[in-house]
């Protein structure tokens, strides 16, 4: 019988310093993607560190920004006074993912660190490198519809389903994590990481690192921004495609402008060629388009994931010249 | 003993009213029992868990079943595989006939059973077993050239092929000719319960006794399945279904995991076993539709007044045993033409075993031709509803018979109505509303009525002016409870609460499945058969205990006719410029069904059907990887069924008559037709909206981009 040990530390270090001594320990937050794991035989780990009692429960302002606590729940989080006012993005990527029920269960740290929905990486029966590394990639040849087109590699085309990520990405957060080393900082964009010849690896951080709370500065664009997000069906369904927009238009040239895309790569895909193309222009639906064709140059497509560069276009023109027209109006 | 009664039509007064569901309170508290939650009151003491192994290839042979590490789990108590399994006397049903040799004839088979003293490590224990295959070629893709196998019948029993006068000459005289194809993907029934059940074995008498709790549309079927396989009588065998959540026909007959539980029970010195199916398992076991491919060929005057219709089938079945959907069967009865051709053939995979799903055979079939008719309007100019009213048959197509009550125009006319179909502008891509085209579709509808044989019902007087009532039928949750409640009320001349109903046993006498829309025209008609010959050999002031079995007599002036029920469905869609995502803000079906016996439980029925009808034109994909031979979107969060958000005004409604010849309820079944043609009219609105026609479903938003 495999026996598996649930522990509740008392403190963020204590949590860390128990991962650490173990090999095989995983944090356990809201558990909608680990529990699921475990019941589906993805995860086996042999101890569960609960940390969704650790007091990582805070809204809070800095200078310049809000501090998001890591067990702060998605509902809370995308309610929350000052998220609705400074950050509407967050609000918004929140409120189009899953379900009432899953937010109200599922923590800021752990919608982060929810691993891909590729369908091959959560059926034990078939290879997957990210599940077991060298077996090889099913999706690749298999079901496409929500691969990767941008970052992908032979080894893995999964793309990350989170839309707060994507959220996050536009807006220039950053982490907070403790590890046995004590705390660090990172940039949002350096959390998650592109497959390379290591699919089974999603994110840059330490095995016993833990998310403490996310930083988001609340500057002038983030508070004309928006979130649009793609699906099959109207709610309770993954991305196809989605577009995180903040810009700031000055004298009817952009001078600030953020793009984000969910749905596309094995993290969210920050648009930087695309936004360096548009600032300094008039917003008009040609220039975004052109910048987008710009950034998608790179992007890899099969018959399965063609629809995604047309869609990803679409979208990403209505989201930024909707923020603009609000602007003038 | 059981005598045969002549019907006279039933004078109603419960049946057309809105009775409350009478096992409401039980469902909505949690207090209905399921398959696998009897406990110790209905007998089920200290029951062991069963988990299923499932091959992890698609052909093959089982070379070595390893179950050394599952045995070691302290809470296993056992594994059994086709080496150790119990035999079976009779292995025709390739579906049935699990774990009597190596052989592996799709991925996801049941290749051993583990069975536990918790579910959780019967779980576990399944994960330890390790078994090993010889691996043969597999085949599991449905394409045009490997779909040649021509089936001898078609579900159920119906012609594999038709051809009347001649659909090629006709096609070449004809004004306008639409010839398209059309797809329909694999799609899943997903029942809200999982199928379980449960199964204990005694002696009874010297006799082997296997009893079962089975969530199943069917008890007896689930006999007649099992009791010659086990080498049983029937009276050996004892099947229950007090509560089922929903079955879709996936409950209809019974599948693999019955068979497993009843052999895992052989092995355990008496003790019940539960096996539960998982959702993941139900994609591989227990049944699903085929994907299809439609070739239609509709030729026309310039009027739009069909020739020549011929609705070619491409389809696919399992290699273990045939299913054959029959997909062509509406062309043969729905529109006047006097040329008409409908064949089916079937790519053998090896691949898991379809079967029934709501409307099997009407549902991909009246797809394709409804949208192939909405071709046709556009290609000859003529309104989609004018259209079909102009086809309309003065007999049944098929037999040649008049049709007892054929309303299709009156449903038509009846649905423009209500949805405002006359302004409706008659070119496509003709009106936006902000980022969103819009337009609207309609489609026809039909379901055939059928009553079963083989059902009987009994019925006995009670003290104080009550009635026992039983028939061995099962209520998956459409409210058969209810309706039958009523339908006895009335043929005793009592009030529903002076009838005590009793359902779902083998012990009962024997009623047809659930399935067909025929369920509560077959066993209504058998529950007013007795009630009628009660009150005639007991009067109307029975002692109590006295009680008469009967069935209903055929009526031979029903012989004459054709029975069909009809409908129109009307959908708007809106389809976004930029994203092509698809919304349906209407949806509005009118039908011709006969005498509705519930109003609140008929208004589900035809509301769910036509959600589940939206739910398939939009959404439903079961994808199966050939390489692998098994569907991979095999959960609720990567099959997506219609979610609340994407069902917005649905609404049903009748037209008020009743059938008397069919039955003496006035009645026709109400199950199925809610999903016919509903996807043809989401997708023929999506066309108007857009101009542009996707011919398969599900139709998603990449099909819109530009
Ligand atoms: C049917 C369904 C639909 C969904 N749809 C969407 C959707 O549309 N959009 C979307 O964005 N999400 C969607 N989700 C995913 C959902 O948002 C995530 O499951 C959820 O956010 C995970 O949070 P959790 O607290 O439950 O994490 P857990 O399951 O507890 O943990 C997830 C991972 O994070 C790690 N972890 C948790 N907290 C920390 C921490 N503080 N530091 C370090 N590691 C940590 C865990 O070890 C684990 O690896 C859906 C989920 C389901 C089941």
């Amino acid at each position: 019988m495999r026996a598996m040990e649930y522990v509740r530390p008392a403190t963020p270090a204590e949590a860390v310093a128990t991962v650490a001594a173990r090999p095989g320990a995983r944090f356990l937050a809201g558990g909608t993607n680990l529990v699921d794991h475990l019941k589906l035989g993805v995860a086996s780990p042999e101890t569960l560190v609960d940390v969704r009692r650790l007091p990582l429960d805070a809204v809070e302002t800095y200078d310049g920004g809000v501090r998001v606590g890591a067990n702060v729940l998605n509902s809370d989080l995308a309610s929350h006074p000052l998220v609705r006012s400074r950050l509407p993005l967050v609000s918004r990527a929140l409120l189009a993912g899953a379900s009432g029920q899953i937010r109200n269960q599922a923590t800021t740290g752990g919608n982060l660190l929810q691993r891909t929905r590729c369908v091959y990486f959560q059926d034990v029966t078939t290879p997957c490198n990210k599940r077991e590394p060298g077996s090889g990639c099913s999706a690749l040849e298999g079901y496409g519809r929500y691969n990767a087109i941008l970052g992908a590699s032979p080894a893995c085309v999964a793309t990350h389903p989170s839309d707060l990520a994507v959220a996050l990405a536009a807006l220039d957060a950053s982490v907070v994590l403790l590890g046995a080393d004590g705390e660090r900082r990172i940039p949002f964009e350096e959390l998650h990481r592109l497959p390379g010849d290591d699919a089974a690896t999603d994110t840059t951080l330490g095995p016993d690192e833990l998310i403490l709370a996310v930083e988001v500065p609340t500057t002038e664009a983030a508070r004309r921004s928006a979130y649009r997000k793609v699906r099959d069906r109207a709610s309770f369904a993954f991305a196809l495609v989605s577009v995180a927009g903040a810009v700031r238009v000055t004298d009817g040239v952009v001078e600030d402008v953020r793009i984000a895309w969910g749905g596309v790569a094995h993290k969210p895909w920050r648009a930087r060629r695309a936004e360096a193309a548009l600032v300094g222009q008039a917003l008009t639906a040609d220039a975004v388009r052109a910048a987008v064709d710009d950034e998608l140059g790179a992007a890899e497509t099969t018959p399965q994931t063609a629809y995604k560069v047309p869609m990803l276009r679409n979208t990403t023109v209505l989201t930024l010249t909707q923020l603009a027209e609000e602007e003038v109006a | 003993m059981t005598v045969e009664q002549q019907t006279t039509p039933l004078r109603v007064h419960s049946v057309g009213s809105r009775l409350d569901r009478v096992d409401g309170i039980e469902k909505v508290t949690g207090r209905a029992t399921y398959a696998v939650e009897h406990g110790e009151s209905a007998g089920i003491v200290d029951p062991l868990h069963v988990w299923l192994v499932q091959s992890t290839v698609a052909r093959g042979r089982v070379v070595g079943v390893d179950s050394r590490a599952a045995l070691a789990h302290p809470d296993v108590v056992g594994v059994v595989d086709h080496t150790s399994s119990p035999r079976l006397a009779d292995t025709d049903n390739g579906e049935l006939a699990i774990l009597q040799d190596a052989e592996v004839h799709f991925r996801g088979q049941i290749v051993a059973l583990v069975l536990a003293e918790t579910p959780e490590a019967a779980r576990e224990g399944a994960a330890l077993v390790e078994v090993s295959y010889d691996e043969e070629p597999h085949e599991a893709e449905l394409r045009e050239d490997n779909a040649t196998h021509r089936p001898d019948s078609v579900n159920p029993d119906m012609d594999t092929d038709t051809d009347e006068g001649d659909v090629d000459a006709a096609l070449a005289d004809a004004a306008i000719v639409v010839e398209q194809s059309y797809r329909t993907a694999y799609e899943h029934n997903n029942p809200l319960e999982p199928h379980a059940t449960t199964a204990w074995w005694t002696e009874e008498d010297g006799r082997d006794v296997l009893s079962m709790f089975d969530s199943s549309q069917g008890v007896h079927g689930v006999v007649q399945a099992l009791a010659p396989m086990l080498a049983l009588d029937p009276d050996q065998v004892r099947v229950r279904a007090p509560y089922v959540g929903g079955g879709f026909g996936s409950k209809g007959e019974a599948h693999a995991h019955v068979m497993a539980a009843a052999l895992a029970a052989r092995t355990t010195g008496g003790r019940p076993v539960r096996l539960a199916v998982t959702r993941q398992q139900m994609f591989a076991l227990t049944g699903y539709r085929t994907a299809t491919i439609s070739h239609l060929r509709l030729g026309a005057d310039a009027d739009g007044r069909l020739t020549a219709i011929e609705h070619r089938v491409q389809e696919q079945t399992s290699r273990v045993r045939e299913f054959a959907e029959q997909t062509g069967s509406p062309a043969r009865m729905m529109y006047a033409a006097p040329h008409r051709r409908t064949s089916h053939r079937l790519a053998v995979l090896d691949v898991a075993v379809p079967s029934w799903m709501r409307a099997p055979g009407e549902m991909p079939g009246m797809y394709a031709h409804e949208v192939a008719m909405d071709e046709l309007a556009v290609s000859c100019g003529v309104d989609p509803i004018e259209l079909r009213i102009r086809n309309e048959p003065d007999t049944d197509p098929e037999t040649g018979k008049p049709f007892n009550d054929r309303r299709l125009p009156d449903c038509l006319r009846r649905g423009a109505e209500r949805f405002g179909w006359s302004s409706r502008p008659s070119e496509p891509r003709a009106t936006r509303d902000g980022e969103w085209w819009v337009g609207t579709g309609v489609a026809s509808a039909t379901y055939p009525a059928m009553r079963m044989p083989g059902n009987a019902a009994r019925v006995s007087a009670l003290d104080g002016g009550r009635y026992a009532v039983g028939i061995g039928c099962v209520d998956i949750g459409t409210g058969a409870r209810t309706v039958l409640t009523q339908i006895a009320a009335d043929a005793l001349g009592v009030p529903p609460d002076h009838v005590d109903l009793d359902i779902a046993d083998t012990r009962l006498p024997p009623a047809s499945v659930a399935g067909g829309s025929s369920g509560t025209s077959s066993w209504g008609s058998a529950i007013v058969a007795a009630a009628q010959r009660f009150r005639a050999d007991h009067g109307d002031r029975p002692d109590a205990g006295v009680e008469t079995t009967a069935s209903a007599a055929a009526d031979p002036a029903a012989e004459e006719y054709a029975f069909h029920s009809f409908g129109a469905v009307f959908a708007e869609a809106r389809v976004h410029r930029w994203t092509g995502e698809i919304r349906v803000p209407r949806l509005l079906g009118a039908y011709s069904v006969g005498r509705v016996v519930n109003p609140v439980t008929a208004r589900s029925q035809l509301v769910g059907g036509l959600v589940m009808g939206l739910s398939a034109g939009l959404f439903e994909e079961s994808w199966r990887d050939p390489r692998f031979g098994h569907v991979v979107t095999q959960d609720l969060a990567t099959y997506h069924v219609a979610s609340h958000a994407d069902v917005l005004d649905v609404d049903a409604e009748w037209l008020d008559e009743a059938d008397e010849l069919f039955t003496p309820m006035g009645s026709r079944g109400i199950g199925e037709i809610g999903i016919v043609g509903t996807a043809a009219a989401v997708a023929n609105a999506t066309h108007h909206a857009t101009g542009v026609r996707v011919r398969s479903i599900p139709i998603t938003a990449d099909r819109f981009l530009e």
